[in-house]
């Protein structure tokens, strides 16, 4: 184990010194506000001129500094009613730091005010912005001064108009009769032609006698493990480079969470990444719960994380044996689906559900634990050890496995950081970056666990801390087994939707509560919350944003698979064809992930 | 004399055993691999899903045969013949029993080497013919692996032919009546049992149909019963391959109790069910790391496998 102490233990978990040092640096009439948030995010105001400077002061010149851009995104703020004395433009576009020395975040946020949307770009301080700003311009339409390839990256290049502009329609009854005139088939057929150009890459290498060659992997490819496109530049079977194209799994849950209640967006977010169930719902239901101020009964916390470890479980296996399988093994794959079937009917047993579970609730979990649970889940941590160890010697120790995966698609910590690379892909390059570690939620700070790393960066360790992160779940899901607490399930909070169902029989208010927030939906206080997880593939996080409503205003769904798909380019290139497979099948990524 | 009544019979049987097993070992390879990695495999069609192949079979010849407009057609059309007939040839060599033979030339090795490269023909210019970036790619890397695998693979079978005195299979299953040659070849075993695996294009050297990056590789183009005659064309290569590695260091026929033929049958269908366990077993090799593991390790152990032998024989005889 690889611990650094002086970095994460002894950083205090809520550092408030940040908004005194950016004051220090700007004075303080370059911060047009500091926004209270529920949670404890320093959330300064800047002023767009003064923008670059406190991103660049941020990431490089202030002590401890900010290296990794977590998330960008912005939200219209057009039809919002609760300014509480905030510099609230027509838009707000922010920019969420991570500091890993500090182990704390920041939230700079930029109102735009004006007709012309448009910032500068800031994808020379992180490459990871690139995708970022682009989303932005696609959903928005706010432009980025200085981005090299500003085009949409979700919705198709003939599209009309910016989804996640309040004024766009989120459903199709509301957009008219669906129409194609031969003028918007030819459009369409026309943007199917493939043009290197238009992808910025080159036709021709500078000796005459060479063209490249252009191969599409996808959007229907076995090795993308969903719809996937990568445009790859080929000289023999040398990659020069690639670029994905992504967006063919977009649904717009962003949007749909416009307009379904808090109670009723949680079924949607199963599908965010559809391999790991309740680990979508997790981030989701905690961010509602600090909006709210809800606490969870010590039960509903156990049962969770129980519920988050064996989806840990189900989406290393998929993984697991997809790697293999790209690697050109045939029969890993058929183990590893067998295993997960064993997990899927505990789950089932459980929640009733087996991909999509929607299980967890407001305040707590759907229902208590069934009659037999335990010994479902203790016939499980018995018998699968020695599964591990058999997965193990058949694909970790072969030497044509190493061999494929030792050395391929490594980088290093700092090329990590600034590609926002979270979980495994994060600790592989050697830092035990862990949420569950670092900053505990819903009592993990209890359990008994490691964190573990590799070094290498590789697709071979990357392998080596998904393999390893398995045995730790178990030991997590073994004590929740054998100390599982007494109590609700689910919390007796007002706004904890839908109210324990006894109580509903009994007393009067709760039958409202139930009533109202059934048919109307919960009314969540205005304010801001985000608390990031670790899901299975990295952090996850739901940045909700209230108004006071029983619909969220904004919610920005952070995926781990969006910022490690943008990667692959950068990771692959100058290696074999057959090497980027092994490269994406050691990323972890779920398409429903990328484009949400 | 030529005894040509007795030549028919023997090639009819020959030829209607081997179509017969090489579809039978569509069912076999699936049932097997299925078995081994906890699920059934094909057991609907017939007793045990033993009639499997049949319904293949037709499904094969009544989906539509597509050529791709962009293909060259004529080539397009031929290749599949080409990797069944070659190596349907090369079986007129090989000595199941003893006089149980089509054709018992005294340069077997030479003839079943000259049809394997022949029928690597048929993955090069089926993946060339077909035009399409990714059959292309596949018959690149069949190129790559090809320069590779035949040189060591015929000299792996030297040190075999200078212990035997002779390059017919029937003296060389006779050399080996007394000590099977697995004894003392080996080295040359092990690298011909490789080249074999390359030649066939299986699992870890399946490199030019590589399922995952190349989708089907030199055949994705193909449909209908074209398709289906590289599959025919593979398994019979993997019969002639399990048949070869018996008749060169197995002993052939030669086994005590049962009849010859039956011990010839015996032993290659326990090399049959070893190439599949590979196949079930291993990750498949980048192209580039085969062709330098083959010219940097197989090739010089080729060569000291034969000079060593040499040396053995001459001593011996001198």
């Amino acid at each position: 184990m690889n611990h650094r102490p002086s970095t994460i233990e002894d950083a205090p978990a809520h550092f408030s010194g940040l908004v005194e040092e950016l004051e220090r640096h700007f004075g303080s009439e370059g911060i047009l506000a500091v926004q209270p948030t529920k949670d404890e995010i320093t959330t300064v105001w800047v002023d767009t001129n003064r923008l670059r400077e406190a991103l660049r002061y941020l990431k490089s010149e202030i002590p401890r500094p900010f290296p990794m851009l977590f998330d960008l995104s912005a939200t219209d703020e057009r039809l919002r009613r609760n300014h509480d004395g905030l510099p609230i433009g027509t838009f707000t576009v922010f920019y969420r730091l991570f500091s890993f020395d500090r182990n704390q975040s920041v939230r700079i946020k930029v109102p735009l005010r004006d007709e012309h949307l448009s910032l500068p770009s800031v994808m020379d301080l992180w490459p990871n912005a690139d995708w970022y700003e682009r989303e932005i311009y696609d959903m928005f339409g706010i432009r980025f001064e200085g981005h090299p390839f500003l085009r949409r990256l979700l919705m198709p290049s003939w599209w009309n108009g910016h989804p996640l502009q309040k004024d766009h329609p989120a459903r199709g009854t509301e957009m008219g009769r669906f129409q194609l005139p031969p003028e918007k088939l030819a459009m369409a057929q026309e943007a199917l032609q493939f043009k290197p150009e238009d992808w910025g890459l080159a036709r021709r290498h500078h000796d005459p006698d060479f063209d490249y060659m252009f191969i599409n992997l996808g959007p229907a490819h076995t090795g993308t493990h969903g719809v996937l496109r990568l445009v790859t530049q080929l000289a023999g079977e040398e990659i020069i480079d690639i670029v994905p194209d992504i967006g063919f799994h977009h649904r717009a849950t962003e949007k749909i969470a416009e307009r379904q209640t808090w109670h009723t967006f949680i079924p949607y977010t199963d599908r965010v990444d559809y391999l790991q169930g309740v680990l979508n719902e997790m981030p989701y239901c905690l961010s509602v719960e600090r909006l709210a101020g809800i606490t969870v009964p010590d039960r509903a916390q156990v049962i969770r994380v129980m519920m988050c470890e064996f989806y840990r479980l189900a989406s290393h296996l998929v993984w697991y044996g997809t790697f293999a399988q790209d690697v050109g093994a045939l029969s890993p794959v058929f183990y590893m689906f067998t295993d997960r079937e064993r997990i899927h009917a505990i789950t089932e047993a459980i929640c009733g559900g087996r991909m999509h579970p929607n299980w967890f609730r407001i305040g707590g979990v759907s229902q208590d634990l069934p009659i037999g649970w335990d010994k479902l889940v203790r016939q499980f941590v018995d018998y699968f050890p020695s599964r591990l160890d058999e997965y193990e010697r058949l694909v970790m120790d072969n030497p044509i496995f190493r061999q494929r995966t030792v050395g391929i698609g490594a980088f290093t910590l700092e090329d990590a950081m600034a590609w926002g690379a979270t979980g495994p892909m994060l600790r592989a390059c050697g830092l035990p970056w862990d949420l569950r570690k670092v900053r505990p939620y819903s009592g993990y700070d209890q359990f008994d666990f490691e964190v573990p790393v590799g070094s290498h960066g590789d697709c071979y360790d990357r392998a080596v801390v998904h393999v390893l992160e398995m045995r730790q779940s178990l030991r997590i899901i073994r004590q929740c087994l054998e100390h599982m607490p007494d109590g609700p399930y689910k919390s007796l909070d007002p706004l904890a939707t839908p109210p324990p169902k006894e109580r509903t029989m009994q007393d009067i208010e709760t039958l409202i509560h139930h009533f109202l927030g059934v048919s109307w939906g919960p009314v969540l206080p205005p304010g801001e919350a985000e608390v990031p997880t670790e899901s299975s593939k990295g952090q996850t996080s739901y940045y909700l944003t209230s108004d006071g409503s029983q619909v969220s205003y904004r919610t920005r769904i952070r995926t781990p698979s969006f910022a490690h798909i943008q990667m692959v380019p950068f990771m692959a290139r100058g290696a074999l064809l057959s090497d980027l497979l092994a490269v994406l099948g050691s990323i972890d990524f779920v398409l429903s992930d990328v484009d949400r | 004399m030529i005894d040509w009544g007795r030549t028919c019979l023997i090639t009819v049987t020959m030829l209607g055993g081997l179509l017969t097993l090489a579809s039978l070992l569509i069912w076999v390879e699936r049932r097997l691999l299925g078995i081994w990695q906890e699920r059934c495999g094909p057991n609907r069609v017939g007793p045990g899903g033993i009639l499997q192949p049949l319904a293949d079979m037709i499904k094969m010849f009544t989906k539509e045969d597509w050529i791709p407009p962009f293909a060259d057609k004529v080539v397009f059309v031929l290749t599949p013949a080409i990797v069944v007939v070659t190596t349907l040839m090369t079986f007129a060599v090989v000595p199941i029993a003893p006089g149980f033979i089509v054709a018992d030339v005294n340069v077997g090795i030479l003839f079943f080497l000259a049809m394997s490269s022949l029928a690597a023909y048929s993955v090069i210019v089926g993946g060339w013919a077909s035009n399409s970036k990714f059959a292309f790619l596949g018959s690149l890397r069949a190129t790559a692996q090809l320069i590779s695998y035949e040189v060591f693979m015929g000299l792996s079978l030297m040190g075999t032919v200078a212990l035997a005195g002779s390059f017919s299979l029937t003296d060389i299953v006779e050399a080996q009546r007394g000590l099977w040659f697995i004894v003392p070849q080996f080295l040359g075993f092990i690298i011909f049992f490789i080249a074999g695996l390359a030649e066939t294009h299986r699992a870890p050297f399946d490199v030019p149909e590589a399922e995952a990056e190349l989708v089907a590789g030199y055949h994705a183009e193909y449909s209908g019963m074209k398709f289906g005659m590289f599959f025919v064309g593979e398994y019979l290569s993997i019969t002639l391959l399990s048949a070869m590695i018996v008749i060169l260091f197995f002993g052939g026929w030669h086994g005590p109790v049962l009849p010859p033929v039956l011990w010839f049958l015996l032993k290659t269908s326990v090399f049959i069910a070893l190439i599949i366990l590979i196949r079930g077993t291993w990750p498949r090799l980048r192209f580039d790391q085969f062709l330098s593991f083959s010219w940097k390790v197989l090739i010089p152990l080729a060569l000291i496998n034969l000079v060593v032998t040499g040396g053995i024989v001459l001593a011996r005889n001198g």
